[in-house]
């Protein structure tokens, strides 16, 4: 099954440039369907990044963040061919990880 | 009471007069109906109004109004919100009916890079025909059910295909028939006729007010404004047809939409389609 | 002076309809004129969805009675429809004041 996260990561000197853009319905628990009930909440509580067994990035998410989210940011410290691991974990317990290559 | 007969008299005679005046001001050979003129017209009144708009760029549609929406956008295309549906669109597309046959094989050219001559005049039929149409006559030929017109699978393969067409200039012919000239004229007619309780035409927001803004929104020109659909709209947190775009547009101005490929929104689709003729497609798109 | 009795008996006798409360049949005819008028909106598919919600706010209040209200929202409704017929047939020329030539 293709992962969820698709993510670029591109190191210009000493910053690493990272995007990512998760599949995730992101529901807030508040929307109803087309029958007025409502949809269960079901979100990423938790996005990490990390890079040589260290945590680069951190987001402790809600209901707020809305479907498929896309993520941008930049840490220092890592060099081309580096692996950057990325996983999440949402209120219903699922969660995903992948491995990508720093280019 | 002499006077008041007299009085409406030159009254009505006053409203005639200006009537007239105000319709020969506008006289043109209404009874020939000429899309190429019609075409250049359109064109040439967006180039001339937004004279730093590259000719390409009107295809899309606020950003090509707004430099920060434009950067903003750019950076997004980078990972596009519409990313899983082509995926998925391109998955769809390639894997068999029940009846093994596939999508490729209702199309011209397996359906890769066609997508530019969609909507055509069918003249069997005597009608538009759009491309989700062809799909879903596609699928129903096939045995299989047709998808609805306005969410994601169909959304997903149009997605897929105007991705195989990306770049390629938007290519609509109006064969020498009448009714096809007729659809193109209805096509015009809808486009510019007011609707819905605020009295809106398509005219009045893409036409009067492409750059300005619309409560929160800037408004897209009308020129190439089918050329990134699909669409994956932040508004919708999903994909959207041009059939979805032309329903929601309905309801905005308090219109009651009409159904999703009806006689109306097929012929608005091949107008304004064929007026951007030579605009590159810029399709799947996403807008705010 | 001697007309003025009369004339004020008249002239109460003409108000005194909107004085005493609106009976069903009232609003069965309120609605009926008003549905006309949306079906002939529909009919030129240039309906306008004011106009379908306050027929539905139409027949709600009357369900619940209140035919006053009912009458009154039955009457906006086909205030609405009319306007909407009004729209299409006079944009069937209207329109070319738009176009781009």
């Amino acid at each position: 099954m293709a992962s969820s996260i698709r993510v670029r990561a591109t190191a210009n000197g000493d910053i690493t440039e990272v995007q990512a853009l998760i599949q995730h319905p992101m529901d807030s628990g508040f929307v109803k369907d087309a029958k007025g009930e409502l949809i269960p909440a079901h979100f990423i509580q938790e996005l990490k990044f990390e890079y040589n067994g260290k945590d680069v990035f951190v987001a402790d998410w809600g209901p707020a963040v809305s479907k498929d989210p896309y993520v941008k940011f930049s840490f220092k410290g890592a060099n081309k061919g580096d692996d950057l691991k990325i996983s999440w974990t949402d209120n219903k317990g699922a969660s995903d990880t992948t491995i990508a290559k720093i280019s | 009471m002499m006077k008041r007969p007299a009085a409406i008299l030159l009254g009505s005679a006053f409203v005639a007069l200006a009537a007239f005046a105000f319709a020969a001001t506008r006289v043109v050979a209404a009874d020939k109906i000429d899309p190429a003129a019609d075409a250049k017209a359109f064109q040439n009144f967006f180039f001339q109004k937004f004279p730093n708009v590259k000719r390409e760029d009107f295809v899309n549609g606020p950003y090509s109004m707004n430099e920060d929406m434009k950067r903003q956008w750019q950076e997004k295309e980078e990972f596009p919100p519409y990313e899983f549906a082509l995926d998925a669109g391109k998955e769809m597309f390639a894997t068999p009916f029940k009846n093994g046959r596939t999508y490729a094989d209702c199309f011209p050219n397996g359906g890769i890079g066609i997508r530019q001559n969609y909507p055509y005049f069918d003249e069997k039929e005597g009608k538009v025909v759009t491309l989700e149409l062809a799909l879903n006559r596609c699928r129903e030929a096939n045995g299989e059910a047709p998808y609805s017109y306005v969410k994601d699978e169909m959304a997903s393969l149009t997605a897929y295909m105007a991705f195989t067409s990306r770049g390629k200039p938007m290519d609509i012919r109006i064969p020498d028939d009448p009714r096809a000239l007729e659809a193109f004229e209805n096509g015009k007619r809808y486009f510019y006729a007011r609707r819905g309780q605020m009295n809106f035409s398509c005219a009045s927001c893409h036409v009067q007010s492409p750059g300005e803004r619309i409560r929160a929104e800037i408004l897209a020109p009308a020129l190439g404004i089918l050329n990134a659909l699909p669409i994956y709209r932040s508004e919708w947190s999903g994909m959207g047809t041009t059939s979805r775009r032309f329903i929601t547009c309905n309801s905005q101005t308090r219109a009651v939409p009409l159904e999703p490929q009806a006689d109306e929104y097929r012929d608005v689709e091949y107008f304004l389609s064929y007026v951007a003729n030579g605009l590159p497609i810029s399709g799947p798109g996403a807008r705010p | 002076m001697k007309w003025s009795l009369p004339l004020a008996m008249l002239l109460l006798l003409s108000l005194a309809p909107a004085a005493r409360a609106a009976t069903e049949a009232d609003f069965k005819a309120a609605y009926a004129a008003a549905e006309a008028a949306s079906r002939e909106a529909t009919g030129l598919r240039n309906q306008w969805t004011t106009t379908v919600a306050s027929l539905a706010a139409a027949k709600k209040a009357a369900d619940g009675g209140d035919f006053d209200g009912a009458i009154a929202a039955a009457k906006e409704a086909q205030a609405l429809a009319k306007a909407s017929i009004f729209q299409a047939n006079s944009e069937k020329e209207a329109w070319k004041a738009m176009e781009i030539r």
